[in-house]
């Protein structure tokens, strides 16, 4: 039997859900992180490709919450629950947050990655959602898709090819 | 972020002259190392939609050859020097003679090499900027990665990513005579940058 299966795209600063036996991704994580929650029970998958760890140094006017990591991810929490999720069956994994490029002198901006990844991190603590698989750090780029029938998360690098999580 | 959706033509015009100056600089830097024309099209300076800009070298999971240096100084801002990484193969085969194996890898010398032609190329990039705007711009030492563009990129938004969704780019192409080698130069100045820049060239920044 051939199933259609639904591609869900995630672009940058940008979140998104899918249920049942649809396809969730995002394409060339660097610094950014992909972060998703998914009820196994209900098969609802999110995810959000979060690019700065706070929204404290915004200065846009109309703030977009999908790009931040204390923003973002209420959010997402929030679009999970909206289609019958249940926060205590709700379980995150990560990828993303690397150092693509290592300079002498590490300023803020360059150690952007690890900071996402603290960052979300303390947000899914404060949030009482468990994670459960990440794949961050390194200095190379990802590509990530979320299988909502599953919840396995498959991710992709150029060097070292596909692994599932 | 609506301040850079209404700069006015003349200011764009001012943005493109930069990349002209800049990457002419550096096509001419080219050109003698390969001892061979170097051409460049027009630049093209345009307020982007994040996403749109891996766009530019493929997409976002296109692996390219990039080497990156962050500009410091008066008017900081990202500068990113862009291969493809055939274009990086043919550039080793010509300049030093290296063959890199046809498996799309390239080993530590290689690498090294790609990374000091860059260097070269964004460092006359830069000097001639400096020049041409009387602004201080040292950059940081170049960083070189083969990866993909969207992940690369990325870090050139940064900036801008607390500001809004869109960058302001200043994209310069150029190619070699047989289209053999052909780059991308991508000047990303930081969005506090650009007032600095016309303010050095004698824009009005006030009157948009």
């Amino acid at each position: 039997m051939i199933e259609e299966q639904s591609i869900v795209k995630v672009g940058m600063a940008d979140l998104n859900v899918v249920m049942r036996s649809g396809i969730i991704r995002t394409v060339g994580l660097g610094s950014c992180i992909g972060l998703t929650m998914y009820d196994p029970q209900l098969k609802v998958a999110g995810m959000a490709h979060v690019m700065l760890p706070s929204s404290d140094i915004a200065r846009e006017g109309q703030l977009n919450i999908a790009k931040y990591a204390d923003t973002a991810l209420p959010a997402l929490l929030d679009k999970l629950v909206e289609l019958g999720a249940s926060p205590s069956r709700i379980v995150a994994k990560m990828a993303g947050g690397s150092q693509m490029f290592a300079f002498a002198g590490t300023g803020d901006t360059m150690r952007i990655g690890p900071r996402n990844v603290e960052s979300c991190k303390l947000k899914l603590a404060e949030l009482h959602i468990p994670l459960i698989a990440e794949d961050t750090g390194g200095n190379y780029g990802r590509t990530i898709e979320l299988d909502a029938s599953t919840g396995i998360l498959y991710i992709r690098s150029v060097q070292t090819g596909v692994k599932e999580m | 972020m609506d301040v850079f959706k209404h700069f006015k033509e003349f200011k764009m015009d001012v943005l493109k002259e930069v990349g002209n100056i800049g990457a002419g600089n550096a096509a001419t830097a080219l050109s003698r190392l390969l001892n061979k024309p170097v051409d460049m099209a027009v630049p093209k300076v345009q307020l982007l939609p994040f996403e749109e800009i891996s766009e530019k070298v493929g997409g976002a999971e296109q692996v390219v050859i990039a080497i990156f240096l962050r500009v410091e100084g008066d008017a900081p801002g990202n500068l990113f020097f862009i291969l493809s990484p055939e274009a990086a193969k043919s550039l080793l085969k010509r300049l030093v003679g290296i063959h890199p194996e046809a498996d799309g890898l390239f080993n530590e010398m290689e690498l090294s090499a790609l990374s000091e032609i860059g260097n070269i190329l964004a460092g006359s990039y830069l000097s001639s900027l400096a020049d041409f705007t009387k602004l201080s711009m040292s950059p940081t030492v170049p960083a070189l990665a083969m990866d993909m563009a969207g992940a690369i990129l990325s870090y050139g938004l940064l900036q801008f990513g607390q500001m809004g969704d869109d960058a302001l780019l200043i994209d310069t192409t150029f190619l070699e005579g047989d289209h053999e080698v052909e780059g991308q130069f991508f000047l990303i100045p930081d969005p506090d940058s650009f007032a600095k820049i016309f303010q050095s060239l004698g824009v009005p920044v006030d009157h948009d």
